[in-house]
């Protein structure tokens, strides 16, 4: 048993962003541990594109079966590459897919388990190796290291910058035959719906206009909308705005929604709870608009605004509406 | 329609920073009388588990891992509606991984008989490590769908609503079947009638050890765990607020001034 192995996908020609961030890591286990570093591949994808990263071999099961994401599929595929490159450790995305598949991949290879992991630690000589993650809803961090290998791994998306290219190199591709069956998958995807507000992605936007219950309803996100729309990026919310059903559940920021890492995030009528502001860690400008002094959004903002949202926000479109037209 | 919901008791999460402390000894928070809560995602189950209950002539099973103070949890579980209500509790639980506490769950399940539905948070609200329910799937040898937010019954088959990242999915499954739940607007837990509190506080709910359940004791606990917490520690966070003064149309300039500045617009 030996190396690190990442789960990659390869998206529109290139390592999707996802991808890039876990062979980034991987690179940083790879040179701390002296292993080799692989990807798998499932379905198609050049793995060429991966060598340019420093990835060593490329393990592929291409499968009719594996176009569309389906959990059962993907664990069987996955399992058996385990058990052909046999890595200490398995670098998977922190995102939906990860979430859905880390642990029972974890269980079916009886390996360790760390997840949502910020920050890794490993010396030259590979005697430490530790996984930083937090915890409590963020009010604490947590060391984690592990007691048995295989480990499987999760990171934080949005948290660790993406791989840098290591040069034109070559590599090994490996095809791997996994004999799957259209039966063996016990769920079976009925629709895809697509939600999406101002047509910027919220996990890439340069700009995020957040809401929270402070709006008072889902009228308050037409304005945030309009605001998002000026600054061309997207908008996001707190918890208690979505489950409010307000706006949807994937408009969600912090630690059950998305990472977020903008270089503006304007937090609108949310009260900064930890669990929120872990979503926000890699913002680079945060503002918060609060009608209360108090707030603990302030203790994480740069700069606050105290006062009423709907003084705010229209005067705040309307500049920078002129901005942005002269 | 037989369902188990899984859930978990934590130290009340949305408790301030400034109350939170930790326990250098076990490496988590310290309990300092803080109020014990069900987990908040464990709640959003069990009010969809009651839904689906009423639509469907089901039964309702809250099962729990852990300490005998759980028992106060599983009594909310009552008042809110479910029909039965069991605890795991066993001095060799102490220190489980996530893989410990799902084994226990899992023979707590099968004692229970075959549920035709587990229901789990999608991530414990200390922790949320988001991988018991998983790995409670495997254990139990059943297909899992994660981060729902909405089940429906159609034809004998669940549609369960799964969020993703761009949107959400509809994932159709056959029983026996695990979800993790999220919370949504349709699955806000009630709050159980003051008659119904006190109904629950007289029901006897039953706490099995490890042999009760038929596991041994040395596939859970802490010399078993795959991991190890090294340190639990406060994050260090340093920032200054800069507040903006005067009349709203001041403030929103001297905003946009600040946010050129930084070359952030
Ligand atoms: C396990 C777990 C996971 C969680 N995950 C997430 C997550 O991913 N994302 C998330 O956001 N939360 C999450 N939470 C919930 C979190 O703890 C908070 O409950 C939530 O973030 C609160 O949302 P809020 O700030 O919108 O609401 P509140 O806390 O109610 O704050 C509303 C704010 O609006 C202000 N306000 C009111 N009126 C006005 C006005 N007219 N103008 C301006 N300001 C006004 C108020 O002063 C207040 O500060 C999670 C919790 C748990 C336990
Ligand atoms: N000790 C426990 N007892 C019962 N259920 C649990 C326990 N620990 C975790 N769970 C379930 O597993 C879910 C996810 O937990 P976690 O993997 O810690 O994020 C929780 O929301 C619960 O439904």
């Amino acid at each position: 048993m030996a190396g690190i192995f990442v789960l990659a996908k390869i998206q529109n020609g290139a390592p999707s962003r996802s991808t890039l961030e876990l062979v980034g890591s991987a690179q940083k286990l790879a040179t701390g541990l002296q292993e080799p570093l692989s990807a798998g591949l499932l379905g198609q994808g050049d793995a060429a594109l991966l060598y340019a990263y420093g990835v060593e071999t490329v393990y592929r099961v291409d499968h009719s079966l594996l176009k569309e994401y389906q959990a059962d599929l993907y664990l069987l595929a996955l399992d058996r590459i385990a058990r052909t490159a046999e890595p200490r450790i398995i670098l998977l995305p922190g995102d939906s897919l990860g979430r859905d598949l880390a642990a029972r991949v974890a269980f079916r290879l009886e390996a360790g388990i760390i997840t949502e992991v910020v920050d890794i630690d490993v010396d030259g000589g590979g005697k430490n190796l530790r996984f930083t993650r937090q915890a409590y809803g963020g009010k604490a961090v947590s060391a984690i290291v592990p007691k048995v290998f295989p480990l499987v791994v999760t990171l934080k998306p949005r948290t660790f910058d993406p791989a840098a290219r290591a040069g034109d190199r070559s590599g090994t591709e490996i095809p791997i035959e996994v004999p799957l069956d259209a039966a063996q998958a016990r769920t079976r995807l009925v629709k895809r719906v697509q939600e999406e507000t101002t047509g910027v992605k919220l996990e890439d936007a340069p700009v995020v206009v957040s809401g929270g219950r402070g709006l008072g309803g889902p009228e308050g996100f037409n304005l945030l909308v309009e605001l998002a729309r000026v600054l061309k990026g997207a908008v996001g919310a707190s918890r208690a705005a979505t489950d409010a059903g307000w706006v949807p559940s994937s408009m969600q920021v912090g630690q059950t929604g998305k990472t977020v890492s903008p270089d503006l995030y304007i937090a609108i009528g949310i009260s900064g709870a930890t669990q929120h502001v872990a979503g926000i860690s890699g913002a680079k400008t945060i503002v918060a608009i609060n009608a209360d002094p108090e707030a603990s959004i302030f203790k994480v903002a740069h700069l606050g605004i105290v006062g009423d949202y709907k003084a705010i926000i229209p005067p705040l479109i309307a500049k920078c509406r002129e901005l942005v037209g002269g | 329609m037989r369902i188990v919901v899984s859930v978990k008791q934590i130290i009340d999460p949305e408790l301030p920073s400034s109350q939170f402390k930790i326990d250098p000894g076990t490496k988590r928070q310290q309990p300092d009388g803080h109020p014990l809560v069900i987990s908040p995602y464990d709640e959003n189950a069990l009010e969809l588990a009651l839904q689906l209950k009423a639509q469907t002539s089901g039964h309702v099973t809250v099962l729990s891992a852990g300490q005998s103070s759980a028992v106060s949890a599983l009594r909310k579980g009552l008042a809110m509606g479910a029909d039965e209500a069991a605890l795991i509790s066993d001095p060799a639980l102490e220190g489980s991984d996530a893989f410990g506490i799902a084994a226990a769950l899992a023979h707590g399940i099968q004692k229970l008989g075959s549920p035709d539905l587990v229901l789990c948070g999608c991530e414990s609200g200390d922790w949320a490590d988001r991988i018991v329910g998983p790995i409670l799937a495997e254990a139990l040898g059943i297909p899992c769908i994660t981060y729902v937010a909405r089940v429906e019954k159609q034809n004998g088959r669940l549609q369960a609503q799964r969020v993703v990242e761009e949107g959400y999915e509809i994932w159709e499954v056959t029983s026996p079947a695990l979800l993790t739940i999220l919370s949504h607007e349709l699955n806000v837990p009630r709050y159980p009638k003051v008659k119904d509190i006190m109904a629950a506080s007289r029901r006897p709910i039953p706490t099995w050890s490890l042999s009760d359940i038929g596991l041994e004791a040395g596939r859970i606990g802490k010399a078993v765990t795959r991991v190890e917490i090294e340190s639990l520690s406060l994050p260090t966070r340093e920032s200054h607020c800069e507040f903006l003064e005067g009349e709203p149309d001041e403030q929103v300039a001297t905003l946009i001034a600040k946010l050129r500045e930084k070359k952030v617009i």
